[in-house]
């Protein structure tokens, strides 16, 4: 009886906390490494069969193309790691992209700043809408976001009318953003790598970041454990919105023109995205940098398609049928995960 | 006494808080609306239009609502419709006779109901990210098959039956309104009046539940994916005879629509509720909405405010009143005197509350 109670005290219930969370954790980096694994293969076979595909112009291509999904990828991450969804990202983008690039004709020598914060701002209005409805009205965030997706696109289209921005009422100033480059890497890609590395350290070691996923896995749990779920769920979509807003400034710097069928069909593009890159749709686990990846992936892979001479037509049918193998493996991951957790558990009993 | 008069009163005064019959009401106030701006709106050539205009979505809507009730979603429907008018595109031009290219549609759309079902089923994959991945793999099929081209020389005989008024009906009924009134009825009597409607109920309201009743919930489920893919690829025919035209971005975006529909119908996300008569009143309002602002100049792709705005109604107005009391609660007003972590509106740590 003794000797029991002894080993148990040295053996503090702690060290199987900790073992968990090392596992959880090691998965994680596996499945991460799993999609630099994929992005290798594709990388290589496409650069064996065409070289022009590693030509610095078409890696900078890739990646500034990649910024934008990066980007829309953060928010939608911290929105599903909540067991949540964000629809309306594409409308706030096309709205914010609109009303910004429009500030350059309406004002001439408006700072590129102002511009920016504006966008923040329209992105910060959307999302607070968002998250308010979603964490007072406790109702699907499903539903209100599939609603103001479509009001937010509505209202785009209205201001918009039949107007367009075209790329010669841009500064070069701002139409530069994206062709700038520090020893042959794009400016752009680096800011968004280090926004993406905040991100995701602030999901991974943050008091509020953690409270995502404890939401995620168990919804009723974390409610009950304390944590604001309402507070929480608005900060997620606020932060979606504001970075929506943002790559909709970088997506206007990017393409110039714009009118009102800015971003329209990205929501689901940016979900595939998240969701290839590792985070599980019913929210609890996944990482900022995998839902990255996730974006650079298949990017990468439409260009690779591009450089290849094969018909972009094929692009759709691949990066659905890669989808349907990142769900499925993420089942299979965790149906073990979950079996050796279970054997963990039972060994420290 | 006083307590039965009340519940016999509960009783009887019931229905008519049902979320259907605040949407018929809408129905009656949009048709009065559309009918005062308007004078077109209730002609025959009116009616007629909305028909052809909608009939589509209209058919979608209906294994879209046993599949939500069912507690699954498939966002893939718009992509089947693509695909099987692609390949009905694809198939004409090689000169297949039109009742091989039916059978063989038919197939292919009971094939990628099936695919989405085993996959959710089966393998017991999210049907929300399943059919996301669907979505692309379907329209690619579409696109591979078609690419840039566009298929536009079918028959006049099957063009007709899509811009035509079926025969005996004066000019108001299109075939795409009679195959979903026919369609209605069916998918009704089967939801509401058959022990399968029954189980598709159960298991929206508890999978394991019904399971353990003894529902073959797997099977049911995928029977229910299989009539989707089936009715969408009629769909497309229908939609590729309408416009004469077959291209690979056919009814691109259309399965945000179908699941406003179905929504703004009173069917709940979390499966379990609603009824195909919503649904239809759903389509009403719908479409008599989108027609009304169309008849008066209104910017037609700016309709989706009034769409996007019904949608949010159909979900607050069942729970308004805790709505408000919960926003004056987490509202940070409420929120002085207290720490940083323990807002006003969320029960405190300790206390279990059942919600």
């Amino acid at each position: 009886m003794s000797t029991t109670v002894v080993s148990r005290s040295e053996r503090p219930p702690a060290p199987a906390g900790t073992g968990t969370r090392r596992l959880t954790e090691r998965v994680f980096r596996i499945r991460e490494s799993g999609i630099i694994v994929v992005l290798a293969v594709f990388v290589a076979v496409t650069a064996s069969i065409q070289p022009r595909f590693l030509n610095i112009t078409n890696i900078q291509f890739i990646l500034v193309n990649t910024t934008v999904f990066a980007l829309l990828a953060l928010g939608e991450t911290m929105v599903v790691i909540s067991r949540n969804y964000d629809l309306s990202v594409g409308s706030v983008l096309g709205l914010s992209a609109y009303l910004s690039a429009s500030l350059f004709g309406q004002h001439h020598g408006i700072p590129i700043v102002v511009v920016f914060l504006t966008g923040l701002g329209i992105g910060l209005a959307c999302g607070m809408l968002n998250g308010i409805m979603v964490a007072a009205g406790r109702v699907p965030s499903l539903v209100v976001t599939l609603a103001t997706l479509y009001i937010f696109r509505g209202i785009d289209i209205l201001i918009v009318g039949g107007k367009e921005v075209v790329a010669n009422s841009l500064p070069a100033a701002f139409l530069n953003i994206p062709k700038a480059t520090v020893f042959g890497i794009p400016d752009l890609a680096i800011a968004i790598a280090v926004v993406i590395a905040i991100g995701a350290y602030y999901l991974r070691s943050f008091r509020s970041g953690r409270e995502l996923y404890a939401m995620g896995s168990n919804p009723e749990a974390a409610r009950l454990a304390g944590i604001a779920v309402g507070r929480r769920v608005f900060m997620a979509f606020t932060v979606s919105g504001a970075i929506a807003g943002v790559a909709g400034v970088l997506w206007a710097a990017q393409y110039g023109t714009i009118d009102s069928t800015a971003g329209t069909g990205y929501e689901l593009q940016v979900i595939s995205a998240v969701v290839v890159g590792g985070v599980a749709i019913f929210g609890g686990s996944g990482s900022a940098v995998g839902a990255a990846l996730g974006a650079l992936l298949l990017n990468t892979i439409s260009s690779a398609l591009y450089v290849l001479g094969i018909s972009p037509f094929w692009d759709q049918a691949i990066w659905g049928f890669l989808l349907l193998l990142a769900i499925a493996l993420d089942r299979f991951i965790s149906v073990r995960l979950t079996a050796a957790l279970r054997v963990r558990g039972a060994r420290h009993e | 006494m006083n307590d039965r008069l009340r519940t016999s009163l509960g009783t009887s005064l019931r229905p008519l808080l049902r979320w259907e019959t605040g949407l018929a009401l809408v129905v009656v106030v949009i048709g009065i609306a559309g009918a005062s701006v308007s004078s077109e709106f209730f002609t025959s050539n009116n009616i007629f239009n909305l028909g052809l205009s909608y009939g589509e979505i209209a058919i979608m809507t209906l294994p879209m609502t046993l599949i939500v009730i069912s507690g699954e979603i498939d966002l893939s429907v718009a992509s089947i419709l693509g695909m099987s008018s692609a390949l009905l595109g694809y198939l004409w031009a090689r000169h297949w006779p039109m009742l091989g290219i039916f059978v063989l549609l038919a197939v292919v759309g009971l094939a990628a109901g099936a695919i989405n079902g085993l996959l959710i089923t089966r393998l017991g994959l999210p049907s929300l990210a399943v059919t996301i991945g669907t979505l692309a793999v379907y329209r690619g099929i579409a696109t591979i098959l078609l690419g840039p081209n566009t298929v536009a020389n079918f028959p006049t005989a099957y063009t007709n039956l899509g811009v035509n008024a079926v025969p005996f009906t004066g000019n108001d009924i299109t075939y795409s309104t009679a195959i979903f009134i026919v369609l209605a009825i069916v998918f009704g009597v089967v939801l509401h009046a058959t022990p399968f409607g029954r189980s598709v109920y159960a298991m929206g309201a508890s999978t394991e539940a019904a399971q353990f009743a003894g529902i073959r919930v797997k099977r049911i489920k995928t029977v229910l994916f299989m009539t989707s893919g089936l009715v969408c690829a009629l769909a497309g025919v229908l939609l590729t005879f309408r416009l004469n035209t077959a291209v690979q971005n056919n009814g691109l975006g259309l399965e945000l629509y179908v699941v406003a529909i179905v929504l703004l119908g009173g069917v709940s996300i979390f499966g379990g509720k609603g009824s195909i008569i919503g649904v239809v009143l759903g389509v009403l309002a719908f479409a008599g909405i989108q027609n009304a602002l169309f008849l008066t100049n209104f910017n037609q792709e700016a309709a989706g405010i009034v769409t996007g705005a019904l949608l949010l109604l159909s979900v607050f107005g069942r729970n308004a009143a805790s709505f408000s009391s919960r926003l004056r609660a987490w509202l940070p007003a409420g929120r002085r005197g207290r720490g940083p972590d323990s807002p006003v509106g969320e029960p405190p740590p300790t206390a279990i509350t059942p919600t």
